[in-house]
């Protein structure tokens, strides 16, 4: 198993996780990718990269170096994105019940470990 | 359209060359129709291009709109036809401390306090300019926990605030990208909210776009961590945004409950200047 899809395993393990995906924070393309049925991945890849590129300048206008984790919540779920190194930035979708800070911590340690 | 902005149109219209256009400018811009008030202004300078109440009234307009050079330069005029316009020397105080020029903030709001010594806003903004917590001169390295309320962050128009207090790390920002209320600062206390604004003014529809499009219904919040802090993004009202920053050591969950405080806040006090 590569490193991306130990990274999307675990993080799609964790209670409420509909997919994950690893991207590319540049240009939104899909790297890796691991999602339930019906779950169009290179929406979620444009989306989030849009999302993280334009938070990225918001911070970086702040005085403040670039996110490590972003989460987006909508009243029926949530996107999870944590930029990792090399421009990739791991992505998961997650229903109202998913379990949230495991995912948070799993996702930051899954990408740490992205080369 | 309320009462005293339907009497005096009727009386402008009745009496073009009459004063009212002052008065029912300002009525207009407190409602925050600033479109319109600029119209009336527009009107009453071509008919009056040397009254300083009248350049006084365009520079609070513009200022409300966020063309502070122009703002500026009829502010400029107004002291040009009355040199001891206080109104214009608070104007033109206020943008040079947004531009970080506080000598020259001071000159203008002492050169107001000699005007009129019992003015207590302009001793106030004196001593908020002179303060240690103006963004110049900050000696804290992160913002410090606050939250928005009516009248404690200057606005263009209004550059005393009702406290002297100024608010720090929340920031409303309106659909254009403009800074409705509020104070950022950087890290090394480098005043960067009108920065920050402008690049969230996309934000909010990104996010709306995201959630509809991945079936997360409608947006709530954004939240982001950053080495140096953490900031929250909240939706007051579907044409504005509520950014909150805080120090990384404060938990997201707690920044969070403050965020949504500081929504609530500022959809009283936008319910007030709307």
């Amino acid at each position: 198993m590569s490193e991306a899809e130990a990274a999307l395993e675990r993080v799609t393990q964790v209670p409420g996780v509909r997919g994950s995906l690893l991207i590319s924070g540049s240009d939104g393309l899909v790297v890796a990718e691991r999602l339930m049925d019906g779950i169009d991945g290179r929406a979620i890849a444009a989306l989030a990269a849009s999302l993280v590129q334009r938070l990225d300048r918001a911070t970086n206008h702040a005085g403040m170096r670039a996110p490590t984790f972003v989460h987006l919540r909508g009243d029926k779920g949530s996107v999870l994105a944590a930029p990792g190194r090399s421009d990739l930035v791991l992505v998961a979708v997650a229903g109202l019940d998913a379990n949230l800070g495991l995912a948070r911590v799993q996702m930051l340690d899954a990408v740490g470990r992205l080369v | 359209m309320t009462d005293d902005i339907k009497t005096l149109t009727a009386r402008l219209a009745d009496e073009p060359a009459s004063l009212a256009f002052l008065e029912l400018g300002e009525a207009l811009r407190r409602r925050g129709q600033v479109e319109a008030a600029y119209k009336v202004a527009r009107g009453g300078l071509a008919r009056y291009p040397t009254l300083a109440d009248a350049h006084d009234l365009m520079g609070r307009i513009l200022g409300d709109q966020g063309d502070l050079a122009g703002a500026f330069d009829a502010w400029a005029e107004a002291l040009r036809f009355d040199p001891m316009r206080i109104g214009a020397l608070k104007g033109i105080a206020f943008l040079y401390f947004k531009a970080g020029d506080v000598p020259a903030a001071l000159e203008h709001l002492q050169r107001a306090s000699e005007i009129d010594p019992d003015d207590w806003s302009i001793r106030q903004a004196i001593d908020r300019v002179r303060s240690p917590t103006q963004p110049a001169q900050n000696a804290s390295p992160k913002p410090e926990p606050a939250t928005i309320s009516s009248g404690a962050t200057p606005s263009p128009a209004d550059p005393v605030s009702s406290n002297g207090h100024v608010e720090q790390g929340v920031m409303l920002v309106d659909g254009n990208g403009l800074r409705l209320n509020g104070t950022l600062l950087s890290p090394n206390n480098e005043d960067v909210g009108d920065r920050v604004a402008a690049e969230l003014s996309g934000v909010s529809k990104e996010a709306s776009r995201t959630s509809r499009l991945l079936g997360l219904g409608t947006w709530q919040a954004i939240a982001v961590e950053s080495p140096e802090g953490n900031l929250f993004l909240v939706a007051p009202t579907p044409e504005t945004l509520l950014l909150t920053v805080r120090d990384s050591s404060l938990p997201m969950a707690r920044l969070g409950l403050m965020a949504e405080r500081a929504a609530r806040e500022a959809r009283e006090w936008l319910a007030r200047h709307t």
